[in-house]
C-alpha cells in the first residue's frame, strides 16, 4: 500500500496532522475569502437571478415559451436534465467506487467531488419538475394514498425515474453528510465565533472521534460506498431507459444503458477537473491536489471518453447491421440531416479532442487540461441534444416531421441552472472544508501503525 | 466541593502510542476503556477490545424491508388496487416493478445505515463529561486519548493516573462527571 500512496501524495510530506486542519479549515474559518470568490459568486449569483426569472416566467406563462411543440416535445429541458444529472455520476464514482476499489488519491477530491455531485443533482432535478406544464403537482408522481384513487403508473420509465433520481439524491446527501460528520467536529472545536461554534456543533452532533464512534464509521461508510455503486449505475440506466423502452428509432436500442452511464462519468470527470483546476489555484491547494491527482482523473476522462467514442460506433454500425429502415435513416439523418452539424462537432468534442490525453504532457498541463474539459462538458450536452431531437424530428411518418429551435427563455434556463450550480458550489466552498481533513490526515505516513508493534516507547 | 470523577484522559502523541496503551491498559484488567482520535485508527478496536459492530445486520435487514415493501407497494396499486392493462401486459408485470424496487431497497438500506450509525454510537449527544476536560479539542486535531472510567472496578485516581504516565502520556486530565 506504501508505494501508490506516498507517490501521489508525495507533497503531503511536509505536513502534520495539525497543518493539514490549518490549510484547508484555515479556509473556512478566515475572516475574508478571497476577491476571485467574491467575483465568482457574484457572476453566479447574477446568472441565478436569470434562472429565477425565467422560472417564474414559465411558471406564469406555461411551457408554451419553449420551443418544444409536435414533434420535437422534449427539447432543452430534458437534454439538460440528462446532462445535469450526468454530471453528477463522477462525484459518486470518485466517493465510492474508488473506495472500494482502494485508490488512496481520491482522498483529495471525494468531497468536492461528492458537492458536485449534490448541486448537479439539484440543478437535473428542477427540469423534468419545470416541463411538466403544472409543476406545483410534481407530487402526484409520488404514490401515496390520494383522493382520486389513482396510483402512479409503475410500468413507465418516467415514474422509475422519480424513484431513481430522488433515492440518488438522499443517499449521495447521505454520504456526503456522514463524510462530513469527523471534519464538523473540528471545525467546532477550532471556530472562534459563537455563531460558527453553534451550527458546527449543532451539525456534529456531538461527534468526540471515540473508538466506539469510529469503528461503526468506518463499516457505515463503506457500506455506503457499497450501495452507492450499483445505485449510481442504475440511475443514468433508468435515465437511459426513458428513451430505450420507446419505439422511437434511434432511442430504442439496448446499448443505451451502458452508453448513457459511460457518457455520465465522462462528463462528470470533465466537470470535476472544471472545477478542481481553478480553486487548486485560488486557495493554493497544490499540496493536495496535485499534477499526479489531475493526470489520474484525465486518464480517467480518457478511458470514459473511449467508451462512450464505441457507443457511438456501435450506434452506427447496429443501425446499418440490423437493416431496420427506420433505424438507418435516424443514422444517416444525423450524419447528414439538417442537425448534422451538431453530430459531427459532437465528435469532435468527445472523440477526438479527448485524444490529446494520451500525451503525458498534455495531462500534467491544467489549462490544457481545463480547456478539453470544458470541451467535453460542450460535447456531452451536444450529444443529448442529438439524441433528443434528431430522433424526434424525423421519425416514422414523414408528413409528421418537423423542426426544433430553442426560444430565448430555453437558453436563459440553461445558463441559470449554471448559475445555480455556481452558486451552490461557492456556498459550499466558502462554509464547509472542502477536502477531507480526517481523511487526508490517515493517509499521512505518520497515521500508520505498524502491526505487531508494543506501543509505549 | 469537588465534582465526582468520571475518570482519566491521557493523551498521547502518536497513534501507535495509544494503540500500544490501550492494550496494556486491557493487560492490566481495565475494561471500562475509551480512546479519542481525530481520524480512525488501525487495530485501536481490537486493542480496546471492541466487538465486531452490528450495523451490517441491521442494514440487510433495511434493504431487505424497503425492497419487499417496493416490490409489494407495486403489486398491491397495479394489480390489486387499481388493475389497469398497460401496453397488453400482465397486471403483475414483474420485470417493470424491478427499477422501483431496487431503488427502494438502496434508499431503506443507506437510510438504515446512517441511522444505524448515529443510534449505535449515541449521537446526536450534545453533551459527554470528556468534553469539560482540559485540551480534549485536540481529540479532532492532533491528540490522541486513552480514557479509563471511574465506573471500572480496578480504576483508583493514583494508580490508574500512575499506569497511564508510565505507558507513555503526555497529559493526564481529571474528567469531572
Amino acid at each position: 500500500m506504501k508505494g501508490p500512496e506516498s507517490e501521489v501524495l508525495g507533497p503531503l510530506r511536509g505536513h502534520d496532522f495539525a497543518s493539514v486542519e490549518d490549510r484547508i479549515g484555515g479556509i473556512v474559518l478566515a475572516r475574508k475569502a478571497p476577491r476571485a470568490w467574491t467575483a465568482g459568486i457574484a457572476v453566479a449569483l447574477l446568472l441565478l437571478l436569470g434562472f429565477l426569472y425565467g422560472t417564474t416566467y414559465l411558471l406564469a406563462v406555461g411551457v408554451g415559451i419553449w420551443g418544444v411543440n409536435a414533434p420535437v416535445g422534449w427539447g432543452f429541458a430534458i437534454i439538460n436534465f440528462v446532462w445535469w444529472i450526468g454530471i453528477g455520476h463522477a462525484g459518486t464514482l470518485i466517493s465510492a467506487i474508488l473506495l472500494l476499489l482502494r485508490q488512496p488519491w481520491r482522498t483529495s477530491i471525494n468531497r468536492l467531488a461528492e458537492a458536485m455531485t449534490l448541486f448537479a443533482v439539484a440543478c437535473a432535478a428542477t427540469f423534468p419538475a419545470l416541463h411538466l406544464g403544472r409543476p406545483w403537482l410534481f407530487y402526484w408522481l409520488v404514490p401515496y394514498p390520494d383522493t382520486m384513487g389513482l396510483w402512479p403508473q409503475f410500468r413507465s420509465p418516467l415514474v422509475w425515474d422519480i424513484f431513481a433520481v430522488s433515492t440518488y439524491g438522499i443517499v449521495s446527501l447521505l454520504f456526503w453528510f456522514v463524510g462530513l460528520v469527523p471534519d464538523l467536529a473540528a471545525m467546532r472545536d477550532r471556530a472562534r465565533g459563537r455563531a460558527a461554534r453553534m451550527a458546527f456543533g449543532v451539525l456534529a452532533m456531538g461527534w468526540r472521534g471515540s473508538a466506539e464512534h469510529w469503528r461503526s464509521y468506518e463499516t457505515a461508510y463503506l457500506l455506503l460506498a457499497g450501495l452507492a455503486t450499483p445505485l449510481v449505475v442504475s440511475v443514468h440506466t433508468v435515465v437511459s431507459f426513458d428513451f430505450a423502452v420507446s419505439v422511437i428509432p434511434g432511442w430504442h436500442s439496448t446499448i443505451f444503458p451502458p452508453y448513457f452511464v459511460a457518457g455520465a462519468i465522462f462528463s462528470g470527470f470533465g466537470m470535476v477537473l472544471c472545477l478542481v483546476i481553478p480553486l487548486r489555484r485560488l486557495y493554493r491547494l497544490e499540496d493536495f491536489i496535485t499534477d499526479k491527482h489531475l493526470d489520474a482523473m484525465a486518464k480517467l476522462l480518457l478511458a470514459s471518453g473511449l467508451i462512450v467514442a464505441y457507443g457511438y460506433g456501435m450506434e452506427a454500425f447496429m443501425a446499418w447491421y440490423g437493416g431496420g429502415t427506420y433505424e438507418v435513416y435516424a443514422q444517416t439523418n444525423r450524419f447528414r440531416g439538417p442537425y448534422a452539424p451538431t453530430y459531427w462537432s459532437l465528435l469532435v468534442c468527445n472523440v477526438l479532442v479527448p485524444q490529446l490525453l494520451w500525451s503525458r504532457r498534455v495531462r500534467r498541463a491544467a489549462w490544457a487540461l481545463f480547456a478539453i474539459s470544458l470541451i467535453v462538458l460542450a460535447g456531452m450536452w451536444l450529444e443529448r441534444f442529438v439524441i433528443v431531437v434528431t430522433s424526434l424530428h424525423r421519425d416514422f411518418l414523414p408528413s409528421s416531421w418537423g423542426m426544433y429551435a430553442p426560444t430565448r427563455w430555453d437558453w436563459v434556463l440553461l445558463v441559470g441552472s449554471l448559475g445555480l450550480f455556481g452558486a451552490l458550489m461557492f456556498v459550499f466552498v466558502r462554509l464547509l472544508p472542502m477536502i477531507s481533513i480526517f481523511e487526508v490526515r490517515a493517509s499521512l505516513p505518520q497515521a500508520h501503525v505498524e502491526r505487531g508493534r508494543e506501543g509505549g516507547q | 466541593m469537588t465534582p465526582r470523577p468520571w475518570g482519566l484522559l491521557a493523551r498521547f502523541d502518536r497513534p501507535a502510542e495509544l494503540v500500544g496503551a490501550a492494550e496494556r491498559a486491557r493487560e492490566a484488567g481495565y475494561r471500562r476503556l475509551d480512546a479519542y482520535s481525530p481520524f480512525p485508527i488501525e487495530g485501536l478496536s481490537d486493542a480496546l477490545g471492541l466487538r465486531p459492530t452490528r450495523l451490517p445486520l441491521l442494514v440487510f435487514a433495511g434493504g431487505a424491508v424497503g425492497g419487499l415493501a417496493g416490490f409489494g407497494l407495486q403489486v398491491w396499486a397495479m394489480a390489486v388496487d387499481y388493475p389497469l392493462v398497460v401496453d397488453g401486459k400482465p397486471f403483475v408485470s414483474w420485470p417493470s416493478f424491478v427499477p422501483v424496487t431496487f431503488e427502494l431497497t438502496v434508499l431503506c438500506a443507506a437510510l438504515t445505515t446512517v441511522l444505524g450509525l448515529f443510534a449505535l454510537s449515541g449521537l446526536p449527544r450534545p453533551h459527554h463529561p470528556v468534553f469539560g476536560a482540559d485540551g480534549f479539542e485536540r481529540a479532532s486535531r492532533d491528540g490522541f486519548f486513552l480514557a479509563i472510567e471511574a465506573a471500572d472496578p480496578l480504576f483508583d485516581a493514583n494508580e490508574t493516573r500512575d499506569l497511564l504516565t508510565t505507558l507513555g502520556a503526555r497529559e493526564v486530565a481529571d474528567v469531572a462527571e
